[in-house]
């Protein structure tokens, strides 16, 4: 689960992190009234979207008055904010940061993330601050320190102030720098963290040691224990149709083809969508309905792929195991029942109850194409949506 | 012959009174010799009772001592199954089999800490098991897919498993045991441990791998191949289509050095030597293909 940057900076503050001040504001005169509070002669206006680039994008400005923060506000409020990590339609933006201003002297890339192959947590450090990190790894590779923390001792100050000089941060910040890491993994292990970036970390002028930005990444799995995290969720940042999904334990990802996917497993899931893009056709989704789909699940999950404009066929893979295939089947029936169906539907059925599942099927009445396996069913699927 | 369980295997089922893992004991219980083959369930407040003929015991080192298994499958809900695991690791057993889904990634980087040095190998979490055909099954894969023979499958799936193995059987091919270890982030044993495993064993042909998109285990285990393994392997990966999404950082693309898509895994698997196919239909004929030579 993502979180804004605000709230990024909030979580890092409760663990001694340094942050400019700022305020998160939703308009216009908020935004100039929070600059007048905060006083100083420069202020950083900020979109709050859930996606980086936001400044290649234009959504951060530097204003140097009070007119200058309310022409900016208003710009950037309410914009469609395009970066290379919102896709080509952009995020709208509906939050601002407005932020005192910074004196940079240095910037640096501070980021945190689960090492599969390790199976620890790495601390991913650079000289290269404010750039885009996966540039700099590409290109010049010996510029990121990486360390693999050891998850009962933690990251200890020795380590730490190796990543720090390595880096490159002057002798009389190493103590704030340090600070600032062991900081950002107490907060990356205690609030369950997949991913955390601060980039760029600044040097001051004057020595001093501050996140200019935060990224957070959490685990879900873990929110059970996080609910000061789940009250941070920003529904306005997700996909309509993958919250509707969430509502029903359905695993939902819209893409931008026509074939509508009904699969159980993600691995199964993410096959028929190669199977079906092999034989010339293109998935609309991604959809998982799990191990424990029942009729209502399904009903859902068609309901979900129907709402898509751009649907001209659907296809049902299921292998079923714990899932039985009569109970797959039933549901498909229904659900084809309850709702409008008007694009062609091909079901493709295999493993437990496999007889009774197809039975049910064909006794229903209903025009359902029958894939007798994967192939089948993909390549009746692909024509079907070409009509 | 077969890899890590046979029909000797002696299990105990941890999470075995809960409603899923009451399912699926009855299911191993009928599946072959799974009658002879679980032995003992564990729940503290349980012990002393039985499920389906199946002794509880309080812990899981009662139960080793009441009944000498060296293995166990745990069905516990996510937040207590990391726990689990430890518990199992503590009581020596051999391998545990880890079937819960959702186990917070930072309580598995702390459980896989404490198993290093320690004899106990892990399968999973967020697996389906293991199953030697017509011998024993550990897990919630459906039995009457599967057909004694001389093939192994690893997969990180579920039901793609599934469809490998049931392509397999359509052809006439069994398997000697097919492994699903499972598609978390910190997990326990990977493609290249269970490959090993099916190059040593007399029993096994041939394997059928399945990999997915993220991380960087099958290039790993493809580099191994190439320089180790005797024995023909046919290998698919889920996520070709897969879109990278709207992430929000860079830290997850780099720690892997750019690797992790499908078409970079299948490049390095084809290079060392592995029997591609892009089809996840194919996965069965084309092991026919060169098992026909």
């Amino acid at each position: 689960m993502k979180i804004h940057e605000y709230q990024g900076k909030e979580v890092l503050r409760e663990f001694g992190v340094p942050t400019p001040r700022g305020v998160a504001c939703f308009g216009v005169d908020e935004a100039v009234a929070a600059a007048r509070e905060l006083g100083g002669t420069v202020w950083v206006v900020k979109a709050q979207i859930h996606a980086g680039g936001r400044g290649k994008g234009g959504g951060v400005k530097v204003a140097k008055s009070l007119d200058e923060v309310h022409g900016f506000a208003q710009q950037i409020l309410g914009m469609q904010l395009v970066t290379h990590q919102t896709g080509p339609e952009g995020q709208k933006v509906r939050r601002l940061l407005i932020e005192e201003g910074a004196a940079i002297a240095k910037e640096f890339y501070v980021g945190m993330v689960v090492d599969r192959a390790a199976q620890r947590v790495a601390l991913l450090a650079s000289s290269e601050g404010g750039m885009e990190i996966e540039e700099v790894a590409k290109h010049s590779p010996e510029k990121i320190h990486t360390l693999r923390i050891d998850p009962v001792a933690g990251l200890i100050e020795a380590d730490a102030a190796q990543v720090v000089r390595a880096i490159g941060i002057p002798e009389a910040a190493n103590a704030e720098a340090v600070n600032v890491l062991q900081g950002l993994y107490r907060a990356f292990v205690e609030k369950d963290a997949m991913l955390a970036e601060i980039n760029p970390l600044i040097l001051t002028a004057d020595n001093r040691v501050v996140a200019l930005d935060a990224k957070f990444n959490f685990d879900s799995n873990a929110l059970y224990r996080h609910p000061e995290i789940v009250a941070l969720r920003d529904l306005d940042e997700e996909d309509p149709a993958e919250i509707e999904a969430s509502k029903f334990d359905l695993s939902y990802i819209s893409l931008d083809g026509d074939i509508g996917c009904l699969v159980n497993g993600a691995g199964l899931a993410m096959a028929t969508m190669d199977i079906i893009k092999l034989y010339g056709g293109s998935p609309a989704n991604f959809l998982d309905v799990g191990g424990g789909a029942n009729k209502e699940k399904v009903t859902e999950a068609f309901k979900l792929m129907l709402k898509n404009p751009h649907l001209k066929a659907i296809l049902v893979n299921i292998f079923g195991g714990i899932m039985k295939c009569d109970v797959i089947a039933e549901g498909v029936v229904a659900a084809a029942r309850e709702v409008q169906l008007n694009v062609p539907l091909v079901v493709r059925l295999e493993g437990t109850n496999v007889d009774l599942g197809k039975k049910i099927l064909a006794e229903s009445g209903l025009p359902i194409i029958s894939g007798n396996d994967m192939a089948d069913a993909a390549q009746k699927v692909v024509a079907a949506a070409k009509g | 012959m077969s890899i890590l369980i046979n029909k000797d295997t002696r299990v105990i089922t941890q999470g075995m009174t809960g409603k899923v893992g009451q399912f699926h004991t009855q299911q191993c219980k009928s599946y072959a010799n799974g009658a002879n083959c679980f032995v003992a369930g564990v729940n503290p407040k349980k012990a002393g009772e039985e499920f389906e003929g199946i002794p509880v015991y309080a812990s899981v080192r009662d139960a080793k001592e009441a009944t000498g298994a060296t293995v166990s499958v745990i069905y516990v809900p996510p937040a207590g199954a990391a726990a689990a695991i430890d518990e199992a690791v503590e009581a020596e057993l051999d391998l545990v089999i880890c079937i819960t889904e959702g186990i917070p990634v930072h309580d598995m980087i702390r459980t896989r800490y404490k198993m290093q040095g320690k004899k106990t190998l892990l399968i999973g979490p967020n697996c389906p098991g293991l199953i030697t055909p017509d011998e024993i099954k550990i897990g919630i894969m459906p039995g009457h897919i599967h057909k004694k023979g001389r093939i192994g499958v690893v997969s990180r799936s579920g039901t793609l498993t599934y469809e490998a193995v049931g392509q397999l059987t359509a052809l006439g091919y069994g398997q000697s045991s097919c492994v699903g270890i499972g598609g978390d982030p910190i997990n326990g044993l990977k493609h290249i441990d269970v490959m090993r495993m099916f190059n040593d064993d007399p029993d096994t042909d041939a394997v059928i791998m399945v990999g997915e998109i993220g991380g960087s285990d099958e290039e790993e285990c493809a580099r191994w191949i190439k320089a180790n393994m005797q024995k023909p392997v046919v290998g698919f990966i889920a996520g070709i289509t897969a879109p990278e999404g709207k992430r929000m950082g860079h830290a997850g693309a780099i720690i892997s050095g750019g690797q992790g898509g499908a078409e970079d895994k299948l490049a390095v698997m084809e290079e060392c030597g592995i029997h591609i196919t892009r089809n996840p239909a194919e996965m069965g004929r084309t092991m026919q293909r060169i098992l026909k030579g």
